[in-house]
């Protein structure tokens, strides 16, 4: 299943994601679970992977100004893409935790906005790196080893 | 348990998944706050939830959940009906409140799930 002789890696799929428009909030994970499940990725790991993306992507249309989720797949890991044009975390050690949150009201009503969306990515990535600059933007790279 | 009975027991209205209801359910998860469920509820969860909205769906679709149960009777629109479809998650309503669905589906041996499982 995994033995792409290759070790680049290979594009599932890229989705734009719009910022506050909740009714297309989640497509692009969708996309994302079923092109792994395609490959043949097993279910606990799918899962893993796709509740990593709904997080960031959900973060994207709630915090940022628009951005992009993206998938790519290698021989031994996969690693979901966040990329947004701003505003940028202006602490992103304090946003990683639990509880921290700068949602309004109308999101949390939505059931999103608790502050705990960053942690439960970290707990179901193997590795997550955010690098975020003030007025230009946050990317997010979160890795599941297969 | 079977869905069948879950909807039996909270007089349920099935919205989608009548091909559906021999699904069986061990556990169930209640909660408003969908990042929780994304975190606490383990695969074939049932969801019952106050929130009618799009993202329901998308989370049970995303975490695998068995089932959605929308409590004390809040309308479901038929984008949402539609996208439980295409996900093939059976979305029923209850009349009764968060608080009675949970209970009766407890008192009737539906096990919870949540952090402490882990």
């Amino acid at each position: 299943m995994m033995s792409s002789e290759t070790a680049t890696h290979t594009h599932i799929v890229k989705t734009e994601v719009l910022a506050m428009h909740f009714e297309r909030a989640g497509e692009g994970s969708s996309k994302i679970k079923k092109s792994l499940q395609l490959i043949g990725i097993g279910p606990e790991l799918l899962r893993r992977i796709a509740i990593i993306s709904y997080e960031a992507e959900m973060n994207l249309v709630i915090h940022s100004l628009g951005g992009e989720i993206s998938c790519e797949f290698y021989p031994d890991q996969v690693k979901i893409i966040a990329k947004d044009h701003g505003p940028g975390i202006a602490n992103v050690e304090q946003a990683m935790l639990e509880g921290f949150s700068t949602a309004t009201d109308d999101i949390r009503e939505m059931g999103f906005g608790a502050g705990i969306g960053l942690p439960n990515i970290k707990r179901c990535a193997d590795y997550l790196e955010v690098e975020s600059t003030l007025g230009i933007g946050t990317t997010l790279v979160a890795t599941v080893y297969l | 348990m079977k869905l069948l009975k879950i909807c039996e027991l909270i007089e349920g209205e099935i919205l989608f998944g009548d091909e559906l209801l021999d699904r069986e359910i061990y556990k169930a998860y209640g909660a408003d706050l969908l990042s929780d469920v994304l975190a606490f509820a383990q695969s074939q969860t049932l969801l019952l939830t106050g929130l009618a909205n799009i993202q329901v769906v998308r989370t049970a679709e995303i975490a695998d959940l068995g089932a959605i149960i929308v409590v004390r009777g809040k309308k479901v629109e038929n984008s949402i009906i539609d996208l439980a479809k295409d996900c093939n998650i059976p979305i029923i309503t209850s009349k009764k409140t968060m608080f009675e669905c949970c209970g009766l589906l407890y008192q009737m041996g539906l096990k919870a799930c949540g952090p402490n499982d882990e």
